[in-house]
């Protein structure tokens, strides 16, 4: 009997990135069906233009700098249809692409490529997107369902006094951003992610709590808050990139509650509509400094006060 | 710091190249990110930074002499923030458009780091021609990468090269370049592009060491 000699760790889980980035992909994709049956045509071609530019940039940077093309774990793919997501329907198709190749080649890879970015290249993008071009990202088109009528221009819920039915917030039939507006297809991909261990239910769930409590706190109807706009969409799906939110349980808590008093401020008192997007950016910078101060207990240390996890 | 013997020409191109202010020191970046909005502003701030550091330079430099070691901060302050009001006059005389522009920017060339940095570090222990020369050379580096900058940002966030049109009417400018996000990105890249090439001459000669 042959005994082989190796250091720990001995338990090895299967998941490779690909498989994770995959998983996310799968559990976007009721999102992306749902946008795509409520504005129709166009949602579909910027969620195509989108994922194609990602993953092309990503592919010709890394032939160009000669490294290995890693285009095959899903990565920038997924990136792409993130950013799609968080997109108004309406938006001009070179502005996705824009969009994707930013996030690829500023945001992910002249940081270090996957791993090493210090923000969500998707969500990065789209603050860039939103400084550079504020008119056509906060036109949102009224969903057609296919009806056949053209597209119709409209305010975000959040800009209109105008009430939507909780019943419509949560089914989507209304004008927003193409991945954001189905609650309970956004509900459906998180679900699959907690269950086959993709993301654990922390962030988003504390992220919610959080944005419900200030909510209330700030004088806002917080069943309201919370199914409209893109926090729903962002807690799920932005905040849980797994590189730039922190590692600790108790780090991962303060990083979601941040993100939900972050945008619920910036909701109520900011000058924008919404503030998922700047929120997440802001907690995507404050990570590192939350994995030093609420670090992982490592196994079998006693002061974990200097544990640097690498 | 000073080698006394250096070529005038080397003194000349070492603040354009390999000691460029804006790209290799790294200095006076405040202005470089808050003016460099369009092509004329980085060449008006570049202009004004260059006369700004040859006078001092070669005031601080006759001087050099005469000011004690203790009191030669302050001593210098004063020569430079003579030369900047002399800019600031001349420039809201025949300049108001550009005075407008660059704003609360010109009196602050007075704390401009590559202005007392070269006082400093260079005139205040060299003759006057070099100093002059120093100045000059800063002045041109720094002028060049401001204008480089507001170029880039002009091109791309308002679609026009010196105030002159020049992306098609259909071309919708992405406007960040022309915040401050857009400044800290251009400048960015730029400064890793710089860089990579100025590096990559030094290296080819087998005399520069990177940086």
């Amino acid at each position: 009997m042959s005994l082989r000699l190796s250091t720990a760790p001995h338990i090895r889980s299967h998941a490779s990135t690909g498989r994770i980035m995959l998983n996310v992909i799968i559990a976007l994709l009721p999102a992306a069906c749902a946008g795509v049956y409520f504005y129709g045509v166009p949602a579909l071609n910027v969620i195509l233009v989108s994922c194609a530019a990602a993953v092309i940039s990503e592919y010709v940077w890394q032939k160009l700098l000669k490294r290995p093309v890693r285009i095959n774990d899903f990565s920038a793919l997924l990136t792409g249809l993130i950013l799609a997501l968080t997109l108004p329907p309406s938006i001009p198709l070179w502005a996705a692409a824009i969009g994707s190749v930013f996030a690829i080649i500023i945001v992910k890879q002249l940081f270090g490529g996957i791993g090493d970015n210090f923000l969500n290249p998707a969500i990065a993008a789209r603050a860039v997107l939103l400084a550079s071009w504020p008119a056509r990202m906060t036109t949102f088109t009224a969903a057609t369902c296919f009806s056949g009528a053209d597209a119709v221009a409209s305010a975000t819920p959040l800009a209109v006094t105008e009430n939507y039915s909780y019943l419509q917030l949560l089914i989507g039939n209304i004008p927003g951003s193409i991945g954001e507006t189905c609650k309970i297809a956004i509900l459906i991909g998180f679900v699959y992610l907690v269950f086959t261990h993709t993301v654990s239910f922390r962030i988003p769930v504390f992220t919610m709590l959080s944005a419900f409590v200030f909510a209330f706190l700030f004088g806002q109807d917080p069943v309201y808050a919370v199914l409209s706009g893109g926090i729903l969409f962002g807690a799920v799906f932005m905040a849980t990139d797994y590189t730039t939110s922190p590692m600790a349980a108790p780090a991962q808590i303060a990083y979601a509650v941040g993100i939900g008093f972050l945008t619920m401020l910036i909701r109520s008192f900011g000058s924008y509509p919404e503030g998922v997007t700047y929120a997440v950016l802001f907690m995507n910078i404050l990570t590192p400094l939350l994995d030093r101060y609420m670090p992982n207990k490592v196994y079998g240390h006693q002061k974990a006060k200097e544990a640097k996890k690498a | 710091m000073s080698e006394e013997k250096k070529s005038l020409g080397k003194v000349l191109v070492n603040g354009i190249l390999s000691e460029n202010p804006t790209f290799r020191l790294v200095l006076g970046t405040c202005p470089t990110l808050a003016v460099t909005t369009s092509a004329v502003n980085g060449l008006g701030m570049g202009a004004a930074a260059t006369f700004v550091l040859v006078g001092s330079n070669i005031v601080v430099s006759l001087l050099r002499k005469f000011i004690p070691d203790n009191v030669r901060i302050p001593s210098f302050i004063v020569i430079i923030c003579t030369f900047v009001t002399m800019v600031q006059l001349l420039m809201q005389a025949y300049l108001p458009s550009l005075y407008e522009s660059l704003g609360i920017f010109i009196p602050l060339i007075v704390v401009n780091c590559i202005i007392l940095a070269r006082a400093e570090a260079f005139a205040s222990k060299n003759p006057v021609v070099a100093s002059a020369v120093d100045g000059f050379g800063m002045g041109i580096g720094f002028t060049l990468a401001l204008t480089l900058i507001g170029v880039i940002r002009e091109i791309i966030g308002s679609g026009s090269a010196f105030g002159i049109r020049i992306m098609s009417q259909g071309y919708e400018p992405m406007l960040i370049f022309v915040l401050a996000s857009g400044g800290f990105l251009t400048y960015g890249l730029l400064l890793g592009v710089f860089n990579a090439v100025v590096n990559r001459i030094g290296r080819s000669k087998g005399e520069g060491e990177g940086a």
